[in-house]
């Protein structure tokens, strides 16, 4: 599988990364690199064989339904472009 | 258990300018998880609270920070699953799925597309009495919910909220088994319903904590028998889905108004474009919702901060050994048990403090009169007031006090009315308060044959008239009555004025 410079572009785009046109061909290509070695990979047979979530034997780790954190709106909009009266200010998205 | 079989309702059939159509709607019901912490932090999850400020370093994804599970939202994944006779799945994993929004700091959503933790289930959507739809349900799985957008605080910005963000959510997928727009209500209702009897869901619409997405299409007589026999979705025509409704009007008023529109679409000849459209309730039409069109490939890949979740049988088995008992088996009970109507038992146990209020009014008291005192007299009152079935100032303790005057025949049902409203108002107990004021209907017969005596002697003439119309014999019944300030008991009274005239 090999990826044109139309799915190129439409990737960045869903991941709100800015390419120049003059560098679209140049990321295909290397996108398209990587797909043929998934595509090598794809010749192992794995029939049967459960995926690896982990090297060593694990158990998603649990939390209690106890309130830990929060309380810190100072600190939580700090990096914040902008901030008002409590909120995020962005620029305004209205569907 | 009274064994209660239903029918299954006729779908609704709109006629088009050539011929009939009928419905086909299926659901998504985001339901928030009742619980203190959120889902993957340890934030709280307590609505209202000053903006930004239920929000962890993890809710607003700030780099390095890694999700951990509040395993109490499994549980009530787990225990909403078993209320709905569903599958439980030990094994469940978390996907990303990925847009961006501004209420969605980590530009990716924590879902579970590929292995959600709950399979198919059920859900029975009674119509009217002896008539209900059984919904299957597909899926439940657990996800975060997103922040909050306001956009009226400033001409040229929208305000974020995070403190929703990362709130567990359980999305419940129903099959395209509903037929029609009151059919819809009534499941959210149901399911509504079951939620909160579970405590797994407050189930508040107003603010947001129960919300649907609606998926409908329309196809012709037949057809929907079709896909039932086959499960191929070919039979069925293009759906649309209609996002984010908040309550049971719209979405009724949204499926009817979709409905037609993409009739009409079909019988111009034209073709349904599968896609979603929002409800705008002040011009009572859906409109498409291009922007998220555009964003519809969300990349779902397994979220590489979080192991599977793998969960015991044991621990699935203990959680059922602690359910409930849920609306269905109540109401049978209470029509098995008590003696009430279907219709009576619907409303007793539509809320699960009302139910409880009732059976304690109706423990060892006759079953159909608690029923009428709790529904006619308590119901409406807190209605006409604007109460809560917890805010109500007559104690079940009260009411059943009240009730067991009238089965002992001190007062009247006309002096219990006089009663509660006193209680209402005053409290105290029913016993001392009647006393206190009076309020004893007269069961002595000789006290109210001296009375009857009297009122025949002081008028000669109705007692003629009465003779030859035993009709008229109520006259009598209602001097002594009023003779005896009212506190005669009118069956007494009734059966010795009888007597006395000779009828």
């Amino acid at each position: 599988m090999s990826i044109d410079i139309e799915t190129a572009r439409r990737v960045a785009h869903l991941a709100r990364i800015r390419v120049d046109e003059a560098d679209l061909p140049a990321l295909a290509g290397e996108l398209s690199g990587i797909l043929s070695f998934m595509e090598q990979l794809n010749e192992v047979d794995v029939t049967g064989i459960e995926p690896m979530t982990s090297v060593t034997p694990m158990r998603l780790k649990r939390r209690e339904d106890v309130v830990t954190d929060g309380n810190m709106q100072q600190q939580v909009l700090s990096n914040a472009p902008d901030a008002r009266e409590g909120f995020f200010a962005v620029p305004k998205v209205v569907e | 258990m009274l064994d209660l079989t239903y029918e299954a309702p006729k779908p609704k059939v709109i006629a088009g300018a050539k011929h009939d159509w009928e419905l086909v709607i299926g659901m998504e019901i985001h339901a928030q998880v009742s619980s203190n912490a959120k889902l993957f932090s340890g934030a709280s999850t307590a609505f209202g609270a000053e903006p930004n400020s239920n929000v962890s370093f993890v809710d607003c994804a700030m780099p390095g920070m890694l999700p951990v599970i509040n395993e109490f939202c499994v549980a009530q994944a787990v225990r909403t699953g078993l209320g709905l006779k569903a599958r439980i799945n030990l094994f469940s994993a978390f996907d990303r799925k990925n847009y961006f929004y501004p209420d969605l700091p980590q530009g990716y959503q924590i879902s579970q597309l590929y292995h959600p933790i709950v399979g198919e289930g059920e859900v029975l959507v009674e119509l009217a009495p002896g008539i209900a739809r059984l919904v299957r349900i597909e899926r439940i799985h657990l996800e975060q919910d997103a922040g909050k957008s306001i956009h009226d605080m400033d001409p040229n910005l929208s305000f974020v909220d995070f403190n929703r963000t990362g709130v567990a959510l359980m999305e419940i997928v129903s099959r395209p088994d509903l037929r029609g727009p009151e059919e819809a209500a009534a499941y959210v209702a149901k399911l509504r319903q079951i939620l909160r009897y579970l405590g797994t869901c407050d189930g508040n619409m107003q603010n947001g904590n129960l919300r649907a997405d609606v998926n409908v299409s329309v196809c012709r007589p037949g057809d929907y028998e079709r896909y039932q026999a086959t499960q191929d979705f070919g039979h069925l025509g293009t759906r649309c889905e209609i996002k984010n409704m908040n309550s049971m009007r719209f979405i009724q008023q949204a499926i009817d108004y979709e409905a037609r529109r993409q009739i009409a679409i079909l019988e111009d000849g034209g073709k349904v474009v599968q896609e979603t459209r929002l409800y705008d309730p002040d011009r009572g039409e859906t409109r498409s919702m291009r922007s998220k069109e555009e964003a519809h490939d969300y990349r779902y890949f397994p979220d590489p901060d979080l192991l599977p979740l793998e969960i015991e049988q044991d621990w699935v088995d203990d959680i059922a050994a602690s359910m409930p008992e849920l609306p269905d088996a109540k109401k049978a009970r209470f029509m098995a048990d008590y003696g009430v109507t279907d219709y009576d038992a619907n409303v007793l146990t539509a809320e699960l403090d009302a139910a409880a209020f009732f059976e304690s009014v109706a423990a060892g008291r006759d079953g159909k009169q608690a029923a009428n005192w709790v529904i006619n007299e308590l119901f409406g009152r807190l209605n006409k007031q604007g109460l809560t079935i917890a805010e109500t100032p007559v104690t079940a303790a009260q009411l059943g006090g009240i009730l067991d005057l009238i089965a002992s025949g001190e007062i009247s049902g006309k002096m219990a009315k006089d009663l509660f409203e006193i209680i209402w108002t005053d409290g105290g107990d029913p016993a001392e308060v009647a006393a206190a004021r009076g309020m004893k209907q007269v069961t002595d017969t000789g006290a109210i044959e001296v009375a009857v005596d009297e009122i025949i002697a002081a008028n000669p003439a109705q007692v003629e008239k009465a003779k030859a119309n035993p009709k008229l014999a109520g006259w009598f019944v209602g001097q002594v009555i009023k003779a005896t300030g009212g506190k005669a008991n009118p069956a007494a009274v009734n059966e010795i004025v009888a007597k006395k005239l000779g009828l």
